[in-house]
């Protein structure tokens, strides 16, 4: 399977879900810059995370124009898989190509540490290789991560199973104590109608390894390359 | 460029060299007289402006030179010492590491958030442009009592700025330290230290070369940023006037990380044959520095470099501390393909100037010469001082205190009082508030962050080893004994390094002092610096590089004296990385070395007394390297499952840290710490003896044994027990508590504090 | 006493480097608005004052903002509108 990381200019991440995909899964990579038009038939597009520009305006705002976004709507659009993460799961808000947006940390810090995060929903393309509600140990990274949208898009979000990650304790419990950047409904990570583009603020990506403290987020790539055939 | 030599003359209103100018500029009557020799003549404006530069200490080294001179700098794997933009280590296989600490006090104590993002910025340059990637940030930070809310505001602005700067332009901050005390009330001190990677064979110097070569300023457009303090800091200034020439830097990290990748692409094309970054003092220092490393002559014309403000003089652009700007020599013919690299990124490159044959420095103004010193050593034409040096009586009778006198308090009866006042005092407790705002991560390499271990670990991807990173000073100790306390600040950070499982490489410093024209200051200064030297020697670390900043100080007095250490230590096998906190209930607990009856200069005294009183605690630095061998050698051994040194606190609050390496300290300890020769208790529990590490393994003969071989004192003290709960015996006291009071104590004493300083980022 | 509505635009003091307004610039121009000379990006602030005056509402706000809505060392501010509220 072919992956294709998206750079845009103040991307950090890059590199990281590059050495994940490549070093950790065995599959081929190559690094798209943000003023290409070809995404050099690659199977999944991950927009990573960073600071795109600086955040200014608003993380994401300014890179949604960026050359490149017309073939990731394109693909995404296809069905095929599109993975937006912390900063690329910004930018996906910002393209609509997910609902609601990432506002400031309710404590107005920068966070980094390792939280918890619980699946659910329906999302066979990256949750196949998890159990149903399985805590997941995995590290944040953010300023702007508190995800919100308005009361029918969250309701409508659930109702169709679309949200794929909460903040949970270590034992899987939903609490506020455990909502590390205040987000509504505990909500880390969302899919769209489709089911094929993902959002989620937590880095996967920093979690494959268990050097570096944590292989749970090694499933989620391993569910793709099982569902959209290696 | 035009080569055409006219005179130099003063611009029409360009004010006249009076001898208050001359003052204003820092210049002292016999500096100004040299000068004159120099010229031949009166310097114009614009050249008072520029040796004003150059000449200050950031640039000259005038006083401090002739001390630092005496550190050792070489070891067969140093490939590149002092006097570049950062030092450079190899570590084997082709692999080199690049590494410098450098102060931003006086800019963070003005604006701190601004303050300390430059300040991180500047040193991640020093460091890319050696041609490394920078891989980890540290930065090493001191400010006055968190009880004030100017302190509080203080450290939540450079908290913020370090945090916004390293976590955008995605190089992680995994270490530092933090020390807290009245000394530091109106000078904070942040010092950043960035660590980069390179092969060997991508190692680039500052050094202008090619008679012929184009000189290009590269990245953002100038400004009247902090344009040298000297002739702005007149009391006279209006408001109005004032308004108009803002001093703050403003970082932009998003602009440097254009400039990191294109550096680095450029560095890789050929197309250049140096690069520096436009650190104090802007595109003056930087030219002249390259010029003077190159032995070469250079000619800038200012009119050609980007400006962001309209009507800026000579003086002002050549003194301009903008941010996120380099200064390149690019090979004559290939602007056009180092031009197209730096497009790619966004980034702006305009020629400036070119390097010449004939060995002078010479500005202009289109057609205008403004300025033109001949030689190419203008900064080293510096005069040299010898200040005078002589302790102060004050630390002399301090020093003299015996802290046995000083009378218990009534708490006291009971030691977890006190060991609850330790842990909670600032600059023992947790430090998360501070590191979790730090992208700690990134570039996933991070094998230790902030908190795990006595120093960070960084993986070097495609190896099987890693840097274990550390940054340390106990300015207490240097106050009081400056040659004991630097000797320390070194052995501290050996031991911190060799705890995770790293063989200490080598040190870049840091060197925070007063007013060097002061004798009890210089004083300080020389005897610290000799201390590290000699430390370096017995260790085996040399001095790659680093910085000095002085007259840290204000009305009520200097900042205690820090000597700041940034180690590098290499760790050979991934697989020996080591923690600090207990692993394995059941584990035996052995403290490797001896502890003693020192107290004094103890935070025990400064926190529950608030005397910063007694001798030092002495270190031996043959006994330093041959624990540092021991570690190592426990440690390849396998038998080694947790190691820590104890410092602020001594051995209790050591004991302490190691049951909560998180918070909910599941593993407890049982020991005993009493020992025959020793008839302090307290000393016992809080003394900070040097020399001692607290190591938790499954194997006690291992152990023992391995440190009997390299005679170092070891033995057992107790147990790791499944327990939450600490239990010291120290000669007649016990200490017996469960741990989640301790917890408490640790983990939310700066939180508690920095709750009340709502509103205090920028 | 009366209620005003005091409203005040925070900006980055002049002559220093906005980087927010400098990529926001930059991204106007990639996306044709190439009339575009300068951004500068700042806050807007509007507080609901009790004061005996206009005149002494601002000059409440004028001493909030020297003491903590402005930062004197990177900020300049300017009262854009003071009304009834």
């Amino acid at each position: 399977m072919k992956f294709g990381i998206v750079t845009f200019p103040g991307s950090n991440c890059d590199v990281d879900a590059l050495h994940a995909v490549t070093d950790q899964l065995g599959q081929t990579a190559v690094s798209l810059w943000h003023r290409d038009h070809d995404i050099q038939g690659c199977d999944v597009l991950i927009l990573p995370g960073g600071f795109s520009y600086g955040d200014a305006l608003r993380a994401g705002a300014i890179a949604r124009f960026s050359p490149i976004m017309q073939e990731v709507i394109a693909h995404a659009e296809r069905g095929a898989p599109v993975i937006g993460i912390c900063n690329g799961f910004q930018i996906l808000c910002e393209s609509h190509l997910l609902p609601g947006a990432l506002m400031r940390n309710a404590e107005m810090q920068f966070i980094c540490d390792w939280v918890h995060i619980r699946t659910e929903g329906k999302a066979p393309m990256y949750l196949g290789g998890y159990e149903p509600s399985q805590v997941l140990r995995i590290p944040v990274a953010h300023g702007e991560g508190r995800f919100a949208a308005d009361e029918s898009t969250l309701d409508a979000l659930e109702q169709n199973e679309q949200v794929v990650f909460r903040y949970c304790n270590g034992s899987g419990a939903i609490t506020d104590a455990a909502n590390c950047n205040g987000a509504m409904r505990n909500i880390a990570g969302i899919v769209n109608v489709n089911r094929n583009v993902l959002g989620m603020m937590p880095h996967p990506e920093r979690a494959v390894e268990s050097l570096l403290g944590s292989t749970d987020g090694l499933p989620l790539f391993e569910s793709l390359l099982a569902q959209v055939g290696a | 460029m035009s080569t055409t030599i006219s005179a130099v003359q003063p611009r029409p209103g360009d004010p006249a060299i009076t001898p208050e100018l001359v003052a204003e500029h820092g210049l002292t009557p016999f500096e100004y007289e040299k000068l004159l020799g120099l010229l031949g003549r009166e310097p114009t404006f614009t050249e008072l402006g520029i040796v004003s530069a150059l000449w200050s200490e950031h640039c000259s080294y005038k006083h401090s030179r002739p001390v630092l001179k005496t550190l050792p700098t070489e070891a067969p794997y140093v490939l590149q010492g002092p006097g570049e933009n950062a030092g450079v280590i190899s570590v084997g296989d082709g692999w080199a590491v690049a590494f410098k600490i450098e102060s931003h006090n006086h800019p963070s104590a003005v604006e701190p958030y601004q303050g300390a993002a430059t300040g991180v910025g500047g040193i991640l340059r020093d460091v890319f442009t050696m041609g490394a990637r920078p891989i980890a940030m540290l930065n090493s930070l001191r400010f006055g009592s968190l009880d004030t809310p100017r302190v509080r505001w203080l450290m939540a602005g450079v908290v913020k700025g370090i945090g916004d700067y390293g976590n955008c332009i995605g190089v992680p901050t995994v270490a530092g330290d933090v020390m807290f005390d009245p000394a530091y009330e109106g000078n904070p001190l942040v010092n950043a230290m960035c660590v980069g990677l390179m092969r060997e064979d991508e190692l680039i110097t500052a050094k202008a070369e090619g008679v012929g070569n184009p000189i290009l300023v590269v990245g953002a457009r100038t400004g009247r940023d902090g344009i040298h303090g000297a002739s702005f800091a007149s009391e006279d200034l209006s408001e109005e006037n004032e308004a108009k020439r803002p001093r703050v830097q403003v970082g932009d990290p998003f602009t440097e990380k254009l400039l990191l990748e294109a550096s680095l692409e450029l560095i890789r094309s050929g197309h250049i044959v140096a690069i520096q970054d436009m650190g104090a003092a802007g595109l003056t220092s930087s030219s002249a520095e390259m010029a003077e490393r190159g032995d070469v002559g250079v000619v800038i014309d200012v009119t050609k470099v980007p400006v962001r403000e309209e009507g800026m003089t000579p003086y002002e652009i050549l003194l301009s501390e903008s941010q996120e700007r380099m200064l390149v020599v690019a090979r004559r013919g290939h602007e056009e393909q180092a031009a197209a690299i730096l497009r790619k990124w966004d980034l702006q490159a305009e020629v400036i100037g070119e390097v010449i044959a004939e060995p002078v420095y010479r500005v202009v103004e289109g057609d205008r010469v403004v300025a033109e010193f001949p030689g190419s050593r203008l900064v080293t034409e510096c005069p040299q001082y010898f200040p005078e040096a002589r302790e102060s009586d004050v630390i002399v009778a301090l020093r003299a205190r015996d802290p046995h006198a000083v009378a218990e308090r009534d708490e006291e009866a009971d030691p977890v009082w006190t060991l609850t006042q330790l842990l909670s005092s600032p600059t023992i407790a947790n430090k998360r508030w501070i590191y979790r705002q730090y992208d700690s991560q990134v570039r996933t390499s991070t094998v230790v962050g902030p908190g795990a271990a006595d120093a960070a670990v960084v993986r070097l991807r495609g190896t099987n080893k890693a840097l274990a990173l550390k940054t340390d000073c106990n300015s207490r100790y240097v106050y009081l004994d400056p040659r004991m306390g630097g000797r320390i600040a070194v052995a501290e950070a050996a031991r911190n390094v060799a705890c995770t499982g790293g063989r200490p490489m080598a040190i870049t410093n840091c060197l925070n002092f007063g007013n060097p024209k002061k004798p009890d200051v210089f004083f300080q200064f020389r005897e610290a610096v000799f201390g590290m030297g000699e430390a370096c020697r017995a260790l085996g670390t040399p001095v790659t590089g680093g910085n000095v900043s002085l007259y840290n100080e204000n009305p009520l007095g200097a900042v205690f004296p820090t000597p700041t250490v940034g180690m590098v230590g290499l760790i050979e096998n991934i697989d020996h990385v080591t923690r600090s906190s207990f692993r394995t209930a059941g584990d035996s607990i052995i403290l490797l070395g001896e502890s003693t009856d020192e107290l004094g200069a103890s935070e025990y005294l400064s926190r529950v007394h608030n005397l910063t009183i007694g001798a030092v605690p002495s270190v031996d630095l043959d006994h330093e390297k041959r624990l540092v061998d021991a570690l190592l050698a426990a440690i390849a051994a396998g038998v080694v499952h947790s190691a820590h040194d104890t410092s602020e606190g001594g051995v209790a609050v050591a004991l302490a840290e190691c049951c909560m390496g998180d918070r909910d300290a599941t593993l407890g300890a049982t020991v005993d710490v009493s020992e025959a020769l020793v008839s302090s208790d307290r000393a016992l529990l809080w003394g900070e003896a040097q020399g001692r590490v607290l190591v938790s393994t499954a194997d006690v003969e291992g152990v023992l044994g391995i440190a009997r071989a390299h005679g170092i004192a070891a033995r057992t003290i107790g147990l790791v027990t499944a327990e939450s709960r600490l239990v010291i015996r120290a000669g007649a006291r016990t200490l017996d508590t469960p741990l989640a009071p301790l917890a408490d104590a640790y983990f939310d004493a700066i939180p508690a504090l920095m709750q009340r300083a709502a509103m205090a980022t920028t | 006493m009366s209620r005003f509505r005091v409203s005040v635009h925070i900006v980055p003091r002049k002559g220093l480097l906005d980087p927010q307004g400098k990529a926001v610039s930059d991204a106007l121009h990639a996306l044709g608005f190439a009339d575009v000379e300068d951004t500068r990006i700042g806050r807007y602030i509007v507080l609901d004052v009790k004061a005996e005056s206009a005149a002494a509402a601002e000059l409440s706000v004028k001493a909030m903002c020297d003491k903590l809505l402005a930062n004197p060392v990177t900020e300049d501010y300017r009262i854009a509108s003071t009304v009834t509220a």
